[in-house]
């Protein structure tokens, strides 16, 4: 990826990696991966891996870090020393420190925090590998470990980024896109509640062009939802073979 | 006012369930007069009550339940209790001595010493208050003997089975005395291993094919 290629997208709409501009990359999710932790998750999106443990709601350590009003959040993102081409110091860098708090602030309002006063959990994402776009498929993973967790959420929170390449505006951008690309506007959201939990931006759009991109990534968020949910019911899917069986009390 | 699921339905967090003249039940959350599943599990009405059977939870107390904890920590007047919750229970002198408890004398630590199993039932809780435990009344206290294992608390119920159905079978042909703690710690004491384990298996069974019918009278525990 040392040469900027001349086009990122060519005439026909196709991108580098041979998508359209409306496109997602394949998408792989599984719940419940580690037995250690009260809930989990492992999503591959494109080249992107990786894997989220949740622990609680569970007593707050050290205690004066909890609240007397609702459970904290705590998450933490890590990109392990192996996930890009250049070894990574494992050091959370400023970019880690910052993408945990986005991605604890996108998962609060989904949770019913009000409910578990006191009580605390822990959301550790680690990423395997990584190929742009790692906090929108560590926000979906992560939802999907809390609500394995057996925590209360009132939606699974999907997330997305949409972006402009050369001229044009195009969804899920990988990579090589993001870093030679001209805007990137990752977008999470709760479906069922047509609420917006995350928007950021980087890059520079036309007030249209932005509303573009804004629609082009909550549709993809809704495309990356019933993969979402159908991965959660997958654990569970024994308990759904036998649905119209009465279970007694 | 029509309802979106059907009756048992596998649901996740954030499905529309009904709209309209409901109830939000257990595991449910009303949003606009519109009922949504806050956890995975099995969707219900019961009259006007929607309710989701939680197919993964976790115990909180309630005052009453009676609970299985391991003690935690010894402390001046009483000990820490973990109870598998969100919270670590209380356990003070003064109700496991029956007596008023004297500093001086007392030694806790030979009372009831970390790692130690109790039998408790939760006095009190309330969100601003972690639980009380207190073991005066008969059939809690110190565990000495038997097999503790643990289910997901939201299948309690289905252990214990339709009027204790269940598990009084289990006890019956096992001839093991089987302690359901309401937080999904279970005690099961019998006179030798072999029925120990016995129905150590039964109750993992259970808990496994729980979403299953058919676990009636003719399919006795024996059999596995």
């Amino acid at each position: 990826m040392s040469e900027k290629p001349e086009k990122l997208i060519d005439k026909k709409g196709i991108r580098l990696d041979g998508r359209k501009a409306d496109e997602l990359r394949p998408l792989k999710i599984e719940v419940g991966v580690l037995p250690n932790a009260d809930g989990s998750a492992y999503i591959e999106h494109g080249k992107n891996k990786i894997l989220v443990g949740v622990f609680g709601p569970r007593e707050m350590h050290p205690k004066h870090l909890s609240q007397s009003d609702r459970m904290v959040i705590r998450c933490r993102y890590h990109m392990a020393p192996f996930s890009v081409q250049e070894r990574k110091s494992p050091a959370p860098s400023r970019r880690e420190v910052e993408l945990s708090k986005v991605i604890r602030e996108s998962l609060e309002p989904s949770v019913f925090v009000d409910l578990y006063p006191r009580s605390g959990i822990d959301v550790f994402i680690e990423v395997l590998q990584a190929d742009g776009g790692t906090r929108c498929a560590s926000i979906t993973a992560a939802s999907l470990a809390i609500a394995d967790a057996g925590i209360p959420l009132r939606d699974l929170v999907v997330a997305c980024a949409a972006g402009k390449i050369d001229d044009t505006v195009v969804l899920d951008l990988y990579d090589a896109e993001d870093k030679l690309g001209v805007a990137d506007v990752p977008v999470a959201y709760m479906p069922n509640l047509n609420a917006v939990t995350l928007l950021q931006m980087d890059g520079v759009l036309t007030p249209k062009e932005f509303e573009n991109a804004m629609n082009m990534a909550i549709d993809g968020c809704k495309k990356i939802y019933p993969i979402q949910k159908e991965a959660l019911r997958a654990k569970y899917m024994a308990a759904r073979e036998e649905l119209k069986e009465e279970v007694e009390e | 006012m029509p309802v979106f699921f059907e009756k048992k339905q596998l649901v996740t967090p954030g499905e529309l369930l009904a709209e309209g003249d409901y109830l939000p039940g257990e595991n449910t959350y009303n949003q606009e007069n519109k009922i949504f599943a806050s956890r995975i599990g099995l969707a219900d009405t019961e009259n006007k009550k929607v309710n989701v059977v939680a197919l993964r939870a976790f115990y909180l107390p309630k005052p009453g339940d009676i609970v299985i904890g391991t003690i935690v920590e010894v402390g001046f007047n009483g000990w820490t209790v973990d109870i598998k919750s969100p919270y670590t229970a209380l356990l003070r002198a003064s109700d496991v001595l029956s007596r008023p408890f004297k500093p001086q004398t007392d030694e806790l630590s030979q009372v009831l010493n970390a790692g130690e199993l109790i039998v408790a039932k939760v006095a009190s809780y309330d969100r601003a208050h972690d639980p009380q435990l207190t073991v005066s009344e008969p059939g809690l206290g110190k565990i000495t003997r038997g097999q503790i294992m643990r289910v997901t608390p939201t299948k309690i119920p289905r252990v214990i089975g339709k009027k204790g159905s269940m598990i009084s079978m289990i006890k019956q042909v096992t001839g093991c005395q089987i302690i359901l703690g309401v937080n999904g710690v279970v005690l099961v004491t019998g006179k030798n291993l072999e029925d120990e384990e016995l129905a150590m298996t039964a109750i993992q069974k259970i808990e496994a094919e729980s979403y299953k019918r058919s676990y009636g009278p003719n399919h006795t525990v024996a059999k596995r």
